[in-house]
């Protein structure tokens, strides 16, 4: 650190409660040996994606990020089969997106629902509540212990700030999350909004889609001596 | 048992995190007793934010959702503020194709609507700007950030323009050609939506022009701006007089607006300022209200009308990249606070009258604004407008608040302050997206963002002294709201199982029909209606600056003038119901009005409306 910075340094801790005299030898921290160079991608998996073990509505046994999550257009919602408020009408939308969105869903496109009650939601519970309404393969319903499932509804942003609203499960967070995991565009929309705007959405991260357009863009702009 | 290892792993990384931290500062030349007294650390060893500004919302556990206490350190105030650089005209030929009324869909431009205010108002000066992916150094502590911007910086440089004198309005006009440069797809670097669309904040423009949230320019894609930058009623109520001067805007912004992807690229750094000067804001301190002269904007010694950007943002503890929590739904709060790109910046000034143009981008702080002098005192400072309209006199203040979106314009005088350093201090205590809690710090126990120190050379001060202004108006008066309104219109801002909901509905898509619209020349009240006790929000509507009639059913009072400012952003506050004032005058088109909490508004909490020449009577929409 100059004599320059540590003067003014010093005067901003003199106009702080914390005042200290500053000691000598401070010097700026060298990022370079601070800070590990790690992908974003990964950073991203790291930060939001445990690799929690998960069960889904046939029984199957599933990583969450090795075999839900990498490499996939995913679809993420909460619920709960025995769920009398917003939990029904969410998913007869969800499987109205579900339509919409063909047969790339189980292709590369894949809907989560998570289970808030993991204890009363065992495989049963959700093969029944899969047929009742009717999904289409492609979609799974996922519960676990209750700690994972807690983990990932914290992960996944599905948590009031206002604690007491947190604890009640009935007015849970009714928000679709969707992301396409490979090309790092996440975004999120209210469950209940029209199937058609939730799978517009969806589409917006499309990939390989997305990715042909965008080339295609290009190709024809830059043949317009587009560019800078 | 599973469970309980993999708590106890994450509470190891948090304290070896924390330890690395501080085994950093001790080398550093830090003592632990230091930061302790510095409040950087807890007497449990944990690097913390400032005491009462926590600036992540903390779980019920007690620690974060993703992993991460919070930013890695950086010393304050190592660099100075930067200016921000003026953008230089370019000439026509420079536009490539030449721009044109109708949109030139086979030429790579992504507008689809024709310019509707081309033949008034032809363009006389214009302006390109490059979206693209740019390097930027936020603290020299940290590596260097690979950020979204116009001209690839953060903020975008500042376009400073002027309207044309009255009675010749054309002359203000320009066009703004964006190129949309963004990286491809997989080089995001974990967050930006490389579609956009550009809204100028808050200007009267065409609204093909205005940046509506589903005009997306894709990659490889340009689009045409045109802003005329008239006063309202320059076609309508004001024409003979070229428009109401009154409406005159001076301090704007201009942003990215994607719909669903508007906090993650503004985050990244698509966000820029837009100044306004005319025949009495002149920009030069010996003319007109003789407001602090800009000059060319950069020279210390002739350059005293400063725009200063803030944002907060979260730098990951690992990579120490700017790091984007894309599951927020509530509002991301920073614990670092950058003023024009920089992390705790420097701001060297002479002994005399400075203009601050103070404007928080987000994405979902509000900030109060003191400035801190020696022995914890604390400066008052003359504020002159409400989201860059000037008041009709100057008011003297301690501080002003600023949620998202918002600005103030400040007179600063430090003419007998010479050799003492100031800081710009936020004292308002924000833990979580909902919103400010109301309780304001006391000196000293706030966030020091930027410090001022007043070691510049003596200059010449020609600027209007307010404590020397005669009584009444000193600038424009404000427009009169005499004219019945059209229309009364109610939106109720809810919240229903985490989805935001307006009347009771969700937000429309873009290919839905509109939820209101308005007949163009037309008055409408409108009532603001929050009936959370949880919840803040910074109401934004487009194209029109409102006027707040009452406010829980009492006329504006206290600050008087600062509740009765022309202003584009509400502030809606607690179970709060306001009435506001608009004119809807001179051009059509689609526009929004959304909550200026960026996270907010990315999901959902958004109308989309227009205004045409017929308009609708829909009082709940």
């Amino acid at each position: 650190m100059t004599d320059l910075k540590r003067r003014s340094l010093v005067a901003t801790l003199a106009a702080t409660p914390f005042a200290v005299p500053l000691l000598t030898g401070a010097q700026s921290l060298d990022w370079r040996s601070r800070f590990k160079q790690v992908s974003s991608r990964e950073r991203f998996r790291q930060r939001y994606f445990p690799n929690l073990i998960l069960t889904d509505q046939n029984g199957r046994k599933l990583k969450f990020y090795d075999d839900l999550v990498k490499d996939k257009i995913v679809i993420f919602n909460m619920f709960y089969a025995q769920c009398e408020g917003i939990c029904s009408p969410i998913t007869r939308n969800l499987v109205r997106v579900q339509k919409l969105l063909g047969n790339r869903v189980g292709k590369d496109i894949f809907m989560y629902s998570f289970t808030l009650k993991p204890k009363e939601d065992n495989v049963a519970a959700l093969k029944h509540y899969a047929h009742m309404h009717k999904v289409k393969p492609g979609w799974l319903f996922l519960t676990g212990s209750v700690e994972d499932m807690e983990t990932i509804r914290r992960k996944l942003g599905y948590v009031d700030p206002d604690p007491e609203v947190d604890k009640d499960k009935s007015n849970h967070i009714g928000v679709v999350k969707y992301g396409n995991e490979p090309l790092e565009f996440w975004g999120g929309c209210p469950g209940m909004l029209s199937p058609e705007g939730i799978a517009e959405a969806v589409r917006w991260v499309d990939w390989p889609k997305n990715l042909e357009k965008t080339k295609e863009i290009s190709a024809k702009a830059k043949a317009n001596g587009g560019g800078k | 048992m599973a469970y309980i290892s993999k708590r106890n792993l994450r509470k190891e990384k948090e304290k070896q995190t924390a330890a690395d931290n501080r085994r950093e500062l001790i080398a550093a030349g830090f003592k632990r007793r230091d930061l302790l007294k510095m409040g950087l650390l807890t007497s449990a060893g944990m690097l913390i934010p400032k005491k009462g500004l926590s600036a992540r919302p903390l779980n019920t556990r007690g620690s974060f959702d993703d992993d991460e206490p919070n930013s890695p350190f950086t010393t304050p105030f190592q660099e100075l503020m930067p200016r921000l650089p003026v953008l230089p005209q370019v000439p026509l030929s420079a536009l490539n194709p030449p721009p044109t009324q109708q949109p030139q869909r086979d030429q790579g431009e992504a507008r689809s609507v024709a310019h509707q205010a081309f033949t008034d108002f032809p363009p006389q000066r214009y302006y390109q700007m490059s979206e693209e992916a740019g390097t930027a150094i936020m603290h020299p502590e940290l590596p260097p950030q690979t950020i979204w911007g116009f001209n690839g910086r953060t903020p975008g440089p500042l376009i400073v323009e002027k309207y044309g004198v009255l009675g010749q309005p054309g002359d203000g006009s320009i066009l703004l050609r964006l190129r949309n440069n963004l990286p491809p797809p997989l080089e995001n670097g974990g967050f930006g939506f490389p579609s956009v669309t550009e809204h100028l904040h808050n200007g009267h423009t065409p609204l093909e022009s205005d940046g509506f949230p589903c005009f997306f320019m894709e990659r490889g894609q340009f689009y045409d701006h045109h802003y005329p930058n008239v006063y309202a009623g320059v076609k309508s109520t004001h024409a003979a007089q070229g428009g109401d001067i009154r409406e005159a805007m001076h301090t704007l912004w201009y942003h990215d607006h994607r719909i669903d992807h508007t906090a993650e690229n503004t985050y990244k750094g698509l966000a820029g300022a837009y100044i306004l000067f005319n025949e009495k804001d002149t920009g030069n301190e010996n003319s007109g209200f003789k407001l602090p002269s800009f000059g060319d904007g950069q020279n210390p010694l002739t350059s005293f009308d400063i725009y200063m950007v803030f944002n907060d943002k979260v730098f990951d503890s690992v990579t120490g990249l700017l790091k984007f929590d894309s599951f927020n739904t509530d509002g991301i709060l920073g614990d670092k606070f950058l003023v024009n790109g920089k992390i705790n910046p420097v701001l060297h000034v002479s002994p005399r009258r400075y203009r601050f143009r103070w404007l928080n981008t987000g994405p979902s702080r509000f900030y109060q604004f003191f400035l801190l002098g020696p022995n914890n005192s604390t400066k008052a400072y003359w504020q002159i407008s409400t989201d860059g309209n000037l008041l009709e006199r100057p008011v003297l203040v301690n501080s002003a608040r600023v949620s998202v979106a918002e600005r103030v314009d400040v007179i600063v005088d430090f003419t007998k302050d010479a050799g003492k350093t100031f800081f710009v201090e936020n004292r308002l205590e924000q833990v979580d997206g909902r919103g400010p809690t109301g309780n304001v710090l006391g000196a000293g126990q706030g966030n020091q963002i930027l410090k001022i120190i007043v070691d510049g050379p003596q200059v010449t001060d020609n600027s209007v002294d307010f404590t020397k202004i005669p009584a009444g108006t000193y600038f424009y008066g404000f427009p009169d709201t005499n004219e019945a309104p059209r229309i009364t219109r109610t939106f109720r801002f809810e919240r229903g199982n985490g989805q935001w909901q307006v009347n009771g509905r969700l937000v429309n898509r873009c290919d839905e029909p509109s939820r209101f619209a308005i007949k163009k020349n037309s008055v409408e009240e409108w009532i603001f209606q929050n009936n959370s006790g949880g919840w803040q929000h910074p109401i934004h509507m487009h194209f029109e600056e409102f006027q707040t009639l009452k406010i829980n059913g009492n006329a504006p009072s206290g600050t008087e003038l600062i509740t009765r400012g022309r202003k584009d952003v509400f502030r809606l506050e607690h179970n709060m119901e306001a009435r506001v004032y608009f004119r809807f005058r001179d051009f059509v088109g689609r526009l929004p009005i959304h909550c200026h909490n960026v996270v907010h508004e990315d999901h959902a909490m958004m109308v989309l409306g227009e205004i045409n020449e017929i308009g609708d009577n829909r009082t709940n929409p």
